[in-house]
């Protein structure tokens, strides 16, 4: 439970940190603090359970089916870094309070500072493999958020898109590869895959998943050829550089190496792609980091090198190299957060980061140099520091990794290189920064800052400093426990002392320092010449790549897309038939459509006359819609009649009732449309004509004409087999039992399926809501805007024109309907009332009730005017719509409060007052619900279409007004 | 009476298919409203043509499939004759916004040449 709240903890504050006001600076540092703090006190309170029994889990079942749940799983390697993370969230919180500037939109910081380190917990934590790769990209995520903080920079979007882009893909191939690896091991989680090292790595799908998880690893930890994304993300804020992009976020690639280490590692191909990509890294992030112009620059190319020295010793194969990565990944942590804190410091007090500019900035703020020099000189392996330790046995590993010569000799004399490089550019960053003369053309004036703004990097030397000075009593056990949850009983033996005497790694760490004091020297008398390019990486500049790629990629895009498709919707449409026919006809062509041996019903006359009215109707409307649309509309209302008889005659007495209610409400709603399109008279348009036009509708014609008996042939065909034994009996026995009620169809749709009908009365709130929104910024056509002929003919018989309030029926042609209609309007509501109360038993229902009410007032409006309705009554369809939703789900809800799940049907037999013993259920709540949703989605769609009308009139008369 | 129920679902739906390959929205949304006719009575059509069997468990009577119409397909039909009608609202009023903002009716808010 505790292992939960940790990583629920931060996302609860990232949500509430979200909703606080933009200038809650010290609210949002409390929040997130408290937050972080939090996760640090439960961490540490987990100590001597972890001590005793090695793992504390947590399970959640989710998918049972598919082997997921979600599951958290702490070890003692997974205690070490729910510690950084939680406790450098701390200290990072409390610094990046004092670096903002009051202009900076807090909660956009802490919120998605808080989100990263929930998902960060969520990776060191997850005990499922599928789990941690969707927390990793949600790292990948926040981070992407962050760098672009700033985001009105040019750099900071650049640098975002090309990390996230970088890291993300990464993370594609990782979910890949671990969705391998999961089925190689037969399970996802972490404890089973663990212990299956042999029969994934004697799987043949071995090579492909180690590659696909070591892009994700690599990419993550910006190692070669990935490196080149870390320095451009250092647009982002000094705390985000400090926290995600030094200490924790770049960590989790070696932390995903070291985690699996156990089940991938101890291969050749493991020892050829990590050693190598390490080693890269390793030299050229060093080699880099000597010639940047930029104070971050530095540390992020540093940064790669000091990841690079990580993934190498991850990749030895050896178990005394895990030890010594472990304990570097949190050494470099702590070192490198204190050097990008120092470099936030200067940059906020001093006004730049640039190196070229800074100069003897110990004088004036002394605290932050003299922490920034014991931090560099972790960094460059100095004794009595915690760097110099885990350097050291870095160094001792690689003079026993290899058998061959070459990597006998090559492989130490490359890390006393590496480690050359590195002492010449903590020196370059310590000597140039802090000492030499005090520049004076600084854009501010240098001074010490607050003291809470250099408490988090002083703790975090103390931290340095206490483990380089008593490494066995400091980080000692935590780092055994730690290495032991990796490697079990096969831990090695080590030593964490700071004096192993004069040794070989002592040798070449005293080689390292005069190497780099000397290399230093040489970079000082070429200084000036520096281009803020290194001369090594020139050839591996993986930003031109990265842009190259990006660029051909659009390319290709947009060539595939012109070839592929097609701006004119006639076309799609063509594509999309013959398509779908096609699917259709394959597996007929191979397997015949024979006709079934059930019997005909035999033809009724009756049918058959409406059936050719059907038909004519039909193709009436498909010929007449483009120059006689009111005619095609009247024959399209014949053909759904027809419809609706069909329902009607085959036993559907459901569907028959709602197709008639749907029909008129079309119809309506068409004919409300027909205004607002072009008149079209031209019957003789000589385009019509031309040979093309001709061939175009015979081809139209003849896939019409073949879809058609296609589906007809299909459809006989499926007709005269014996139906085949479906859900239905299961339906029809249940129904009354315990649905409730009699009529199958209905019990169906509000309790059986009352999902879907939730989710189908949602989507026409949503779609009448929409409707509503198109219209009220409608803009017709200027020629559609006047007032339509027939009704200026009427205006100018009648003389009325607009409408008068205090009338009690409106004038014109239509008052004597008028009254008609006024009475017709309880008389439907009842009638609608009725249908709906006898759903459950008989015909009717929700959904019919609703559109007979919601003709009923459609009419109204149809017959007396809108102004005029509108004058009278308020119909607010909203307002219905809204309370329909609410009934529908709070009936589901309800079931809830009975401890049964939602939507079940909850039924009461209850004796009322002169009415005598009722069935009271929840469904007829929620079938209450769909009846006021139907009325208010109908008529919310209709009135605003009708509102159109006299709103442009309104606009025309203004203008007339105006003009005239 | 199968062989006029498949003909009508093939008049429906050739009728439906022509008028959607036409250039005029008008002629689109007639189209896609013959089409879900069509549609709606091929789902319904699965249950198989049961005359006089409504699927209603009257009192006294055995809740026997066998003894009535498919109700499922009509339960599926019914939600689908009423988003039909929300969907074609929805056209509709895109389309005549279209029409507002390119002036021709024509589906490709162009005239085509």
């Amino acid at each position: 439970m505790t292992l939960a709240l940790i990583v629920l903890l931060p996302f609860l504050g990232s949500l509430c940190a979200a909703f606080l006001p933009a200038n809650a600076r010290n609210a949002e540092a409390w929040l997130a603090g408290v937050c972080a703090l939090a996760c640090t006190v439960l961490t540490l309170g987990l100590y001597p359970q972890i001590a005793d029994d090695g793992v504390v889990r947590f399970v959640l079942p989710w998918l049972g089916q598919a082997g997921l749940a979600f599951s958290l799983r702490m070890d003692g390697f997974a205690w070490l870094f729910t510690l950084l993370v939680s406790l450098m969230g701390t200290l990072v919180v409390i610094y990046a309070r004092y670096y903002l500037s009051p202009e900076d939109p807090v909660p956009r910081f802490f919120s998605f500072l808080l989100a990263f380190t929930g998902s960060m917990l969520g990776i060191v934590l997850s005990g499922n493999l599928v789990q941690l790769a969707i927390f990793w990209e949600l790292t990948s995520f926040s981070s992407f958020m962050l760098i672009a903080y700033w985001y009105h920079r040019v750099d900071a979007r650049h640098g975002a898109r090309m990390a996230l882009t970088v890291t993300a893909a990464g993370g594609f191939c990782l979910l890949a590869g671990v969705i391998m690896l999961g089925t190689m091991a037969g399970s996802f989680e972490l404890d089973q895959v663990l212990a299956a090292a042999e029969a994934v790595q004697s799987h043949p799908w071995y090579p492909v998943m180690l590659v696909l998880v070591l892009l994700g690893a690599l990419t993550k930890s910006a190692q070669f050829p990935f490196q080149f994304w870390l320095p451009h993300a250092m647009a982002a804020p000094t705390p985000v550089s400090a926290y995600l992009h030094s200490a924790t976020m770049v960590k989790a690639g070696v932390f995903l190496l070291a985690r699996l280490w156990p089940v991938l590692a101890g291969t050749d191909l493991w020892f050829a792609v990590v050693c190598g990509a390490g080693l890269a890294s390793l030299l050229i992030g060093a080699a880099a980091a000597l010639f940047q112009r930029d104070m971050k620059g530095v540390l992020a190319y540093s940064t790669v090198s000091h990841l690079g020295l990580i993934t190498l010793l991850l990749g030895m194969n050896s178990r005394l190299a895990l030890v010594a990565a472990v304990f570097h990944m949190m050494n470099h942590a702590t070192f490198k957060a204190t050097l990008f804190m120092a470099a936030g410091i200067v940059d906020h007090e001093a006004g730049t980061r640039d190196l070229r500019r800074l100069s003897g900035l110990a004088h004036a703020m002394p605290i932050t140099a003299t922490v920034a020099v014991v931090a560099a000189a972790a960094m460059a392996g100095v004794p009595l520091l915690n760097g110099f330790l885990s350097k050291e046995m870095f160094f001792a590993e690689t003079i026993f990794a290899g058998d061959g010569l070459l990597l006998r000799v090559g492989l130490p004399a490359i890390a006393t290189m590496a480690g050359a490089f590195s002492v010449a550019y903590s020196l370059r960053l310590i000597h140039q920064v802090f000492y030499g003369p005090l520049a004076q053309d600084l854009p501010r004036v240098p001074h010490e800052p607050t003291r809470w703004m250099l408490l988090p990097s002083m703790l975090l030397v103390a931290a340095c400093l206490l483990v380089g000075i008593f490494p066995a009593r400091t980080i000692g056990p935590v780092l055994a426990l730690a290495v032991q949850s990796i490697l079990g009983a096969e831990t090695p033996p080590y030593s964490l002392v700071v004096w192993h005497g004069f040794t070989v790694p002592f040798l070449m760490s005293a080689i390292a320092f005069a190497g780099g004091i000397g290399l230093y020297l040489l970079r000082w008398f070429y200084g000036q010449r520096a281009t803020g390019g290194a001369p090594l990486r020139a050839p591996f500049d993986g930003r031109r790549v990265f842009d190259i790629v990006i660029v051909v990629l659009h390319r290709v895009a947009e060539r595939m897309v012109r070839f592929a498709s097609s701006r004119r919707l006639q076309l799609q449409l063509l594509m999309m038939i013959s398509m779908a026919f096609a699917v259709g006809a394959i597996p007929i062509a191979t397997h015949g459509l024979a006709r079934g041996a059930a019997g005909l019903t035999p033809v009724d006359p009756v049918y058959a006359l409406v059936w050719i009215v059907g038909c004519v109707c039909a193709v009436g409307a498909a010929v007449q819609a483009k120059f006689h649309r009111l005619a095609a509309l009247i024959m399209l209302g014949g053909a759904g009649l027809f419809t609706s008889l069909t329902f009607a005659w085959f036993s559907a007495p459901d569907l028959a009732l709602t197709q008639v209610a749907v029909e008129v409400v079309t119809l309506v709603l068409l004919l409300l449309g027909l205004r607002w399109l072009p008149r079209r008279l031209d019957l003789d348009d000589p385009d019509r004509r031309t040979r093309r036009a001709r061939l175009r509708r015979a081809r139209d014609l003849a896939l019409a004409v073949i879809v058609g008996a296609g589906l007809a042939a299909l459809s006989f065909a499926v007709l005269t087999h014996a139906p085949v034994e479906g859900l239905a009996q299961f339906f029809v026995e249940h129904a009354l039992p315990k649905g409730g009620g009699r009529n199958v169809v209905n019990v169906i749709l509000v309790d059986f399926r009352g999902f879907d009908t939730l989710g189908e009365i949602t989507v026409v709130s949503i779609v009448a809501l929409t409707v509503y929104a198109l219209l009220r910024r409608f803009r017709p056509a200027p020629e559609s805007i006047d007032v339509p002929r027939a009704q200026r003919a009427s205006i100018a018989e009648s003389g009325i024109r607009a409408f008068n309030p205090g009338e009690l029926l409106p004038g014109g042609d239509l008052r004597i309907p008028a009254v008609l209609v006024r009475l017709l309007l309880p008389m439907a509501g009842l009638v609608a009332v009725y249908l709906l109360l006898r759903g459950h038993d008989a015909p009717g229902g929700g959904f019919v009730g609703g559109l007979v009410m919601a003709t009923a007032f459609i009419t109204q409006y149809m017959v007396s005017g809108a102004q005029w309705v509108e004058w009278r009554m308020r119909v607010h369809p909203q307002y219905w719509v809204a309370l329909g939703l609410t009934a529908a789900g709070g009936a589901g809800l309800l079931a809830w409060a009975a401890g049964r799940p939602f939507l079940a049907s909850l039924g009461a037999d209850v004796t009322l007052p002169l009415v005598g013993p009722v069935h009271l259920a929840s469904v007829l709540l929620f079938d209450v619900g769909v009846y006021l949703v139907v009325i208010g989605a109908t008529s919310l769609m209709l009135v605003s279409l009708a509102h159109q009308s006299f709103r442009s009139a309104r606009e025309s008369f203004a203008r007339d007004g105006a003009g005239g | 009476m199968e062989a006029l129920f498949a003909l009508a679902i093939g008049v429906l739906t050739g009728s439906g298919v022509w008028l959607l390959l036409r250039p005029r929205t008008f002629q689109v949304i007639v189209g896609l409203a013959l089409l879900s006719y069509a549609v709606n009575l091929f789902i319904f059509g699965m249950g198989r043509l049961v005359v006089g069997r409504a699927p209603i468990v009257a009192p006294g009577m055995v809740a026997d499939a066998a003894q009535m119409a498919d109700p499922v397909p009509q339960a599926l039909v019914l939600t689908a004759i009423v988003i039909g009608f929300a969907t074609t609202a929805l056209l509709l009023v895109v389309l005549l916004a279209a029409r507002g903002l390119t002036g021709t009716d024509h589906v490709d808010g162009r005239e085509s040449g």
